[in-house]
């Protein structure tokens, strides 16, 4: 048996000729094979090139690229080249800011240069688009031209937020994500205490995410294992049961939450006929935190259930009963030798139900109530409205957040060791 | 059944049944005591309760009804892990997700035994089963037979005084699985432990054990050394069931003590000895060896019964040659001899006398 493939390679051998030598011989048979599975896959590759790799690269760079601004605005963007940061504007400055308002309002520009400045100072749209308006009839010297239509063009944070514009690329939206803002000489500095939402939300998603994934794995665990031991016609069942909110469509699921959870719903009114809350004790369950999390486990209990009962399938009795018969307690059955063997599913689920938690916003915006809203909420507040750089650059910040704590995991427990299905 | 505890008797099954389903019993009345220090062999065909048995035995499955006692005491009601039996699984059951050294260091862990003794007896047990320098490897790094080595370990590590082993090396290829015989038979010799052994490889139970316990459909069909079990089969299935055998019909026409008349279907009469027929008139099966069998005249004692035959096939076997003849009304009676350089060398059509000493022609039971 063993003399078997070295008789090949010398029959081979001796059908080649000597001259080649064997490795050369198998690196072009393996390139063949290469080749020919390469191109098997190049349908999906470009499928994926296309709907996933570019459109996140375009995402990403738009969160630090806009110029709306620096294309609307030639001559001021020659004038903050020519002269350094915190420059006070001088007659000149004023003259290519005159010209570059006749320039939009003959191209139409005004409202997007507006919308890029208003980003960083509110209210500056509307500077813009009336000046605009009014840019045939500005005559020299233009400071006090445009200083009498709106005082507001003396404003150093206007001409420092016009500086940062100046340039298509821009770490603006990521510095808004962070709660952070730029100051008149050029300096950044936090906002103030009032308008601080992202960093605070930032963290909440990824908190309720984390207690959503915990309550996920204890329910699913126990739902698994059982799945995993029945006899395999009741196993079935039981499988259908957890796979039916998959074939529910969400809105219905999350139109049954709410029936059921409201104030004057099943739940509230079952408590208070039996008397454990009095009427005016109902308890807030939809509409806040606790509505997002019941809801969202819900949603999310198969992809934590699917992966664990994966693994568990496979794991045969007879480890368990090995570790018994060499004196182990059940308990200590479970935790040693059950618990461990488990872990790929573990990882797989936990890392599975925690990335959707983290993006999901339907069922937050559905149910959340203010206090319930999570990132991605904010994500599609900013979409709506257009503001494609900003909902860009936080989506970027959640990636990122993702990105790392695949990462950690990968550190920790290692990514060969995942099982998912 | 006596109720007191004899010190020889280290593990008692006394009337034990085991149903699973509440309808059929798949261990009918099982009463058995295996010695302390006894290698004891459990051989059946498959089906048979062996495995029923034993998991009886180390706790897995509770008996419907009977005692099982070890040491005297009662142990029905002893969860597993408080038995302190070892025990080898059949595909070893080393836990996947743990070093060799760590699966062998679990047992005495749970033992709460310390860590200098415990790396002390993982050694020596390591040694002991000549794998000494796998301590870190993990079991799927492990070949079959090495992996079988580490569960014999990791089965004695914590001195077990009864080891179970249910088809321990069912997985294994011929030679290894020789060796592996072996070294288990001296492994239990020089250790001392009680070893309850469960197979349905015949050649490995007779040449292990101390007694075999041949199991079918449920009872124990003989309980008796190897030698005994080969040479003096209590009835037909037995003789089957271990090694081969002619087996030739007939009816009784005298019986005694001693000596059986049977009076075959072709009418031929033939001596035997008496071993479970009960009557004149009882239809018999008569057993006889193939290598008891002898084609010259010279090694038969005075009495044999001689009779005709006609070779049909001759199959060289290596050690032995295999004969196929047509005789005493069989068309498949088989012969085994010797293949030495003074062996009559036999051609298919070839007509000779065939005799055997009616001792080895045993009269047994009708299946
Ligand atoms: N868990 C179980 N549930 C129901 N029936 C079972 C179970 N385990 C075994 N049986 C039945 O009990 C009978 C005896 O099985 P057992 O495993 O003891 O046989 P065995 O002698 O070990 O056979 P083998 O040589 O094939 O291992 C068989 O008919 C089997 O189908
Ligand atoms: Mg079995």
């Amino acid at each position: 048996m063993v003399d078997l493939p070295r008789i090949a390679v010398q029959a081979a051998t001796a059908a080649a000729g000597p001259e080649i030598p064997l490795k050369a011989r198998l690196a072009r048979a393996q390139a063949r094979a290469r080749r020919r599975a390469f191109l098997l896959v190049l349908p999906l590759l470009l499928f994926i090139l296309l709907t996933f790799v570019i459109p996140i690269g375009q995402m990403l760079q738009r969160s630090i690229y806009h110029d709306g601004f620096s294309g609307a605005a030639p001559a001021l963007v020659e004038w903050f080249a020519a002269t350094p940061a915190g420059t006070e504007p001088d007659e000149t400055a004023f003259a290519a800011l005159a010209s570059d308002l006749l320039f939009m309002k003959e191209r139409k520009l005004a409202g997007e240069a507006g919308t890029r400045i208003n980003y960083a100072v509110p209210g500056s749209r509307s500077l813009f688009t009336a000046a605009a308006r009014g840019a045939d009839r500005l005559t020299a010297p233009y400071r006090p031209a445009l200083m009498a239509e709106d005082g507001k063009w003396a404003d150093p944070l206007l001409w420092a937020a016009m500086r940062e514009a100046a340039s298509p690329w821009t770490t603006d939206f990521y510095l808004s994500g962070i709660d952070m803002q730029r100051t008149a000489n050029g300096g950044i500095e936090r906002v103030d205490e009032g308008s601080r939402v992202y960093l605070a939300l930032y963290a909440k998603t990824f908190l309720l995410s984390a207690v959503i994934t915990i309550i996920c794995l204890a329910l699913a665990f126990p739902v698994a294992h059982l799945l995993a031991t029945l006899p395999m016609a009741r196993a079935n069942l039981l499988m259908i049961l957890v796979l039916l909110p998959f074939w529910t469509s969400l809105l219905v699921r999350t139109t049954s939450w709410i029936v059921l959870l409201q104030s004057q719903g099943v739940i509230n009114s079952l408590l208070v006929s039996a008397g454990f809350i009095g009427d005016d004790g109902r308890l807030a369950l939809i509409y806040n935190r606790t509505g997002t999390i019941i809801v969202m486990v819900h949603i999310l209990l198969p992809f934590m259930v699917l992966p664990l009962y994966s693994v568990m399938r496979v794991i045969p009795p007879v480890y368990a009963r090995a570790a018994r018969s060499l004196g182990a307690t059940s308990w200590t059955t479970f935790r040693r030798i059950y618990l461990p063997q488990t872990l790929p599913g573990i990882g797989a689920g936990v890392l599975l139900v925690f990335i959707l938690a983290v993006g999901y916003y339907i069922t937050p915006a559905l149910v959340g109530g203010a206090d319930g809203q999570l990132f991605s909420n904010q994500i599609q507040f900013h979409m709506s409205k257009s503001n494609w750089s900003q909902a860009a650059a936080l989506a970027a910040m959640l990636l990122a957040g993702v990105l790392l704590l695949y990462w950690l995991y990968d550190r920790l427990v290692g990514i060969d060791k995942l099982k998912l299905g | 059944m006596q109720k007191a505890h004899d010190p020889g008797e280290y593990v008692a099954f006394r009337h034990v049944q085991k149903s699973y389903d509440g309808e059929t019993l798949v261990v009918k009345d099982l009463n058995l005591s295996i010695g302390q220090g006894e290698f004891l062999t459990m051989l059946g065909p498959s089906g048979s309760g062996k495995t029923t048995s034993l998991m009886m035995l180390a706790g897995f499955e509770s008996a419907t009804s009977g005692e099982i006692l070890l040491d005297g005491r009662p142990i029905n009601q002893v969860p597993p892990h408080r038995r302190g039996i070892g025990m080898v699984f059949q595909n070893y059951a080393l836990f996947p997700h743990m070093t060799v050294g760590e699966n062998l260091a679990f047992p005495l862990e749970v033992r709460r035994i310390g860590k200098d003794e415990r790396e002390a007896r993982i050694r020596r047990a390591l040694d002991m089963v000549q794998m000494g320098a796998f301590a870190n490897r993990r079991p799927a790094q492990l070949s079959g037979g090495q992996q079988q080595r580490i569960a014999l370990a990791r089965a004695l590590v914590f001195d077990p005084k009864l080891v179970l082993m249910d088809e321990p090396l069912g997985a294994l290829d011929k030679q290894l699985r020789e060796h592996m015989q072996f070294e288990i038979k001296h492994l239990h010799e020089s250790l001392g432990i009680t070893v309850v052994y469960v197979t349905h490889d015949q050649g490995e139970a007779l040449t292990m054990s101390d007694r075999v316990a041949v199991f079918n459909d449920g009872r124990i069909q003989q309980l008796a050394p190897p030698e005994d079990l080969y040479e003096r089969p209590q009835n037909s299935f037995v003789a089957q069931f271990i090694g081969e055998n002619n087996k030739l019909p007939g009816v009784v026409e005298e019986l005694n003590e001693t000596r059986a008349l049977v009076r075959l279907a072709t009418g031929e009469l033939i001596e035997a000895t008496p071993v479970n027929v009960r009557a004149k008139g009882d239809r018999t099966l008569v057993s006889i060896r193939p290598e008891r069998v002898e084609i010259t005249a010279g090694p038969m004692s005075e009495n044999a019964h001689l009779l005709d035959a006609e070779v049909r096939e001759v199959i060289y076997m290596g050690d032995i040659l295999r004969i196929r003849m047509r005789a005493a009304g069989s068309e498949d009676f088989v012969v085994k001899l010797r293949n030495s350089i003074d062996q009559r060398r036999l051609d298919p059509g070839e007509r000779i006398r065939i005799g055997w000493h009616p001792q080895d022609a045993r009269a047994l039971d009708v299946i």
